[in-house]
């Protein structure tokens, strides 16, 4: 069993639905979501979560606020020891903004809202955040989002992000294929989740945890979420106690 | 009783002048009535506070004598009208919160900030009961799509509501967009707001126990929407409303609910009551009212978000993401710890009084002094003098038309501005947060919502139809009940209760008087027939633009169903060879609809048929079906008739179908049997080895029923009589909406 922590900025909305699926879906261990104002060590938790919503109401620019909540330091030193940590779509945002990901997010390309389900594919299984997947694996997710564009500097950035096997999620068509017509937003080489060079900080803009249950329309978030409890389980030399996969419903 | 006709202006009499006195909402003779009661003149604060708890907006002048009609008890409901929300059990100790609102002449104006501040509102009269918000839909009606104004008006619309539901983190999950054009001046924006509770929890806004400090949480007042209530009441919206329209900050919101809710699970709240129309005044008045009692309000010690502000203005402030807390004495410095918490500005502005009065104080001047009556209970009710106008339509022995290209006008039907897809504006939304959506938008015949931690489903549906209002008002809020009941019924849910949204002209005038009356008539009746509560509701009357006249009667009925388990739902889509069946009465002409008002160029026709018994014998087979897992796919026909139906189940899973055409082309001929609108009709899919029992089931229960059809390949066929390819439909339904905006394909 994992022990997750979920980190609640004000305006972040998607905590209740991370810590009910992370309990009753996967049955891990989770404490109620951490305060962004109370600084503390998270050392005792095997994965922290920066969860999806409007923190401190995007203004100014998605995470640019949130970067600088007193939680945010812990969560800094904890990335540095080598802590497993998960930004969804404004968790993302926010990593992006306190620069424990590489590159920034601009507004989708419509200029608009999209919320959607789309199809992302697996680009690694060696990372603690996809282990649990298929390589090449097509997994159908819901995003929601109005600055999703996922971009870096110049074309150099691109590259050296490719060739440092950065990206592990990216938008494409149910078979797999990555196209322009796929890409919801704009993002920069069809990339909808990338992770650090150390590989233990991971963001991605689809939503795993409402992809949970087949009454909710998929299961693909799954896998996602089992490769985290899959690689703490199989680093402490605990036996993997991950059930196989049974739709709630 | 007061007449509504305006006296002869009697100038002199008064301290004020007629005409600053209609500022104020007022009516003369409404003057003279208060003055009365009152035995002085009311000085200017007390005129606004007068105006706006004597508008139609708050004090329901017109309509307060016909919604006694409407049913509002049930073994369910624990809260009927009279509170921010209605509110039903849904049993193990849990209850649902309901409610939809208007928010038309702010958004004629300001399209974005008007729908973002109704979403705003709707949100908090749910939360204000103690219930977390879980699902919003939204009604929305524009006129003439090649009028100049509609494009701006349905994308501000769209974006108002995304704007703000999507930053609080509530799923907008369905609802309907219209077009007719008797909205052009005035388009209509109802939100409706679903929320979820523990039974024990509900809390109510009424006052108790003088001495108790009243607290006032959230944002500092300001300039805005002063005398939005008043202004509301007016029949330009245009000319109404500039400078005083509100602006929403989603942001502040959210950090409102979660601490207000947290407050309610903490126990302690006696009341809650949320800030809407009329501002501070309303909601101060109306919890001393609840409670019999009177209240003191020093507004020194309202937080200001502007210098300068007069006792005046603090009062009739509109300024949005406000809530009024009552708490027991001693219990002030725990609440304000708590709010700071969540970085929330509060202060004790009051408290409530024994003397049934509402004593407004600015510092140690007494400023304001109206007994709580004279605004509650002694607003006047005007009987409405309702007239049937000569213009009614009268449709009957209408023909039916020969030689149509059926091909075509389905294509022309699936693109056309009432029947496209609506993704363009779904797709702005976050339908999926929460992590309970079900079916969200076009997923079911209406959105389900899984409640958290349970087995239960709340299917939800909006519905009204301006070209059958027009026709017949009456049958017409029938048929809004009807359908609403029916959506519900063929995702396998029973219909619990019904909140609404009453949206007419100006009811001074006989016809819309009639119309007002009609409906509300109609309204009862279903609802009764269905044995379904309305346990909430709003009236927006006055929906006129000078030069264009009123609206088509718009009573937008949302309804809430409730399906155990889960579970057992059933969705639009069309699972490859399924048997498609056709329950419900064959029809015997083209009614009124879309087919003869886009496809003929003329929407005269015969009433769609409608039978509320057969309506409830449908939906319980509908329900029987679904429990026995017996149907597979079930979608309602309505606008369009059985062939956008069967569309609409195609597209839904890129399953295509074939008809019968001998089927179509018995009864009234293919042209009725694809496009009429004849209500009480449903189309389930079901394995061809289950289509017996389904049949079966149909007879025992007393509807009639056909195999129609079967579900699978490409195309929509009915030999000799229709074939269309599923990418035709789909590119014609998808590309239809954006189209008709004038925009390009890049915006979608």
């Amino acid at each position: 069993m994992a022990r997750f922590a979920v980190i609640r900025f004000p305006g972040t909305n998607c905590e209740r639905e991370t810590v009910r699926v992370l309990r009753e879906v996967l049955e891990q261990s989770v404490d109620e979501p951490l305060w962004h104002a109370d600084p503390r060590p998270l050392d005792e938790y095997d994965c922290v979560i920066l969860p999806g919503g409007f923190a401190h109401g995007d203004h100014l620019r998605a995470g640019a606020i949130a970067r600088f909540s007193a939680i945010m330091a812990d969560v800094e030193r904890y990335a540095a020891r080598g802590g497993l940590v998960l930004g969804i779509c404004n968790g993302f945002q926010v990593l992006l903004e306190a620069g424990l990901l590489p590159g920034a997010m601009l507004r989708n390309a419509t200029l608009q809202f999209r919320g959607a389900w789309v199809h992302c594919r697996v680009e690694r299984t060696d990372s603690p955040f996809t282990a649990a997947c298929q390589p090449g694996q097509v997994l159908r997710l819901p995003i929601a989002h109005g600055e999703g564009s996922y971009a870096v500097a110049g074309p150099e950035d691109l590259e050296r992000l490719e060739r440092a096997g950065a990206v592990l999620l990216r938008y494409s068509d149910p078979a797999g294929a990555v196209t322009a017509a796929a890409n919801p937003n704009g993002s920069l080489g069809n990339i909808a989740g990338i992770t650090n060079p150390r590989g233990n900080v991971f963001g991605l803009m689809p939503h795993p945890e409402r992809a949970c249950e087949s009454l909710l329309g998929s299961v693909d978030g799954m896998p996602l979420l089992r490769s985290i409890v899959q690689h703490v389980t199989t680093e402490r030399g605990e036996a993997s106690v991950t059930r196989e996969l049974s739709p709630a419903c | 009783m007061l007449s509504a006709t305006v006296a002869a202006p009697v100038s002199g009499r008064w301290r004020y002048p007629v005409a600053q006195i209609r500022q104020f909402g007022l009516l003369e003779p409404e003057y003279a009535q208060a003055v009365e009661r009152l035995g002085r003149e009311p000085n200017l604060v007390e005129l606004g506070i007068l105006g706006a708890m004597w508008s139609e907006h708050c004090g329901y002048k017109h309509s307060r004598r016909l919604l006694k009609l409407l049913p509002t008890t049930g073994p369910r409901v624990l809260q009927g009208p009279g509170e921010n929300a209605g509110a039903v059990s849904i049993g193990d100790g849990l209850a649902v919160a309901l409610k939809m609102e208007s928010h038309n002449h702010p958004s004629a104006v300001e399209p974005v900030q008007g729908a973002a501040t109704g979403v705003g509102g709707i949100l908090r009269d749910i939360f204000t009961m103690g219930a977390r918000p879980v699902a919003i839909l939204d009604s929305l009606r524009f006129g003439d799509p090649s009028d100049h104004r509609t494009p701006h008006l349905v994308d501000g619309v769209i974006a108002g509501i995304a704007f703000y539901g999507n930053c609080i983190g509530v799923p907008t999950v369905g609802g309907e967009i219209s077009f007719d054009p008797s909205y052009t001046g005035n388009p209509l924006v109802n939100a409706m707001c679903v929320g979820v509770l523990p039974a024990d929890r509900l809390t109510r806004a009424a006052a108790s126990g003088p001495g108790n400090p009243l607290i006032l949480v959230g944002a500092d007042t300001g300039r805005d929407g002063i005398q939005g209530a008043a202004f509301a009441s007016n029949d330009d919206p245009r000319a109404s409303h500039r400078g005083v329209i509100q602006v929403g900050n989603p942001f502040l919101e959210k950090l409102l609910l979660e601490a207000c809710l947290e407050l309610i699970e903490r126990g302690g709240v006696l009341a809650m009551q949320d800030l809407g129309a009329a501002g501070l005044t309303s909601s101060s008045v109306e919890m001393a009212a609840r409670g019999g009692l009177g209240v003191e309000i020093d507004v020194q010690q309202v937080p200001r978000r502007e210098t300068g502000m007069n006792a005046f203005e603090v009062m009739l402030s509109e300024s949005q993401e406000r809530m009024l807390v009552l708490v027991e004495r001693g219990q002030e410095a725990g609440l304000m710890d708590h709010f700071a918490h969540w970085g929330l500005h509060a202060a004790v502005i009051g408290s409530i009084t024994a003397d049934g009065t509402i004593r407004i104080r600015d510092g140690a001047e007494t400023v304001a002094e109206l007994p709580i009556p004279l605004l509650a209970d002694d607003v006047p009710a005007y009987a409405l003098r309702p007239e049937r106008p000569a213009t009614v339509m009268d449709c009957t022995g209408l023909d039916v038309p020969s030689g149509l290209d059926l091909s075509h006008a389905l294509l022309s039907l699936l693109g056309s501005p009432n029947l496209c897809s609506r993704a363009y504006a779904f797709v702005q939304y976050d339908s999926t947060v929460q992590a309970n959506t079900a079916f969200g938008p076009g997923e079911g015949a209406a959105a389900l919502i899984r409640v958290e931690g349970t087995h239960k489903g709340l299917a939800i549906s909006t519905d009204c139809n301006p070209r059958y209002m027009r026709l017949d008002p009456r049958r017409g809020a029938q048929q809004a009940v009807a359908e609403a009941a029916r959506n519900v019924a063929c995702v396998g849910a029973e219909p619990i209760a019904v909140t609404d949204c009453l949206n007419f002209g100006n009811p001074e005038k006989p016809e819309v008087a009639w119309q007002l009356s009609e409906a509300v008539h109609g309204l009862a009746e279903a609802c009764r027939a269905l044995d379904v509560p309305i346990v909430s509701g709003n009236v927006s009357l006055y929906n006129e633009t000078a030069g264009l006249g009123a609206i088509a009667p718009t009573p937008a009925v949302g309804l809430v169903g409730l399906i155990e388990p889960i579970e057992d739902r059933v969705g639009i889509g069309f699972h490859e060879g399924d048997a498609v069946v056709l329950l419900g009465q064959p029809v015997d002409t083209l009614s009124t609809g879309e087919l003869r008002a886009v496809v003929l160029g003329d929407e005269r026709g015969p009433f769609p048929r409608l039978d509320l018994a057969a309506e409830r014998r449908l939906g319980d087979l509908l329900r029987s079906l679904a429990q026995a897992r017996r149907v597979r796919s079930a979608q309602d026909v309505s606008d369009g008739g059985l062939a956008i139906a069967v569309a609409e189940c195609a597209l839904a899973s890129n399953v295509g179908c074939r008809l019968k055409s001998e089927v179509l082309r018995a009864d009234g001929g293919p042209v009725a049997a694809l496009f009429s609108e004849d209500q009480g009709r449903a189309v389930v899919g079901c394995l061809v080895s289950e289509a017996p029992a389904v049949l079966a089931a149909a007879v025992a229960a007393g509807v009639p029923a056909r195999v129609i059809g079967h579900a699978g390949g490409t195309r929509l066929v009915a030999p000799g009589l229709l074939d269309v390819p599923l990418a035709a439909a789909r590119a014609a339904h998808e590309s239809g909406f954006a189209r008709l905006l004038g925009h390009t394909g890049t915006r979608v």
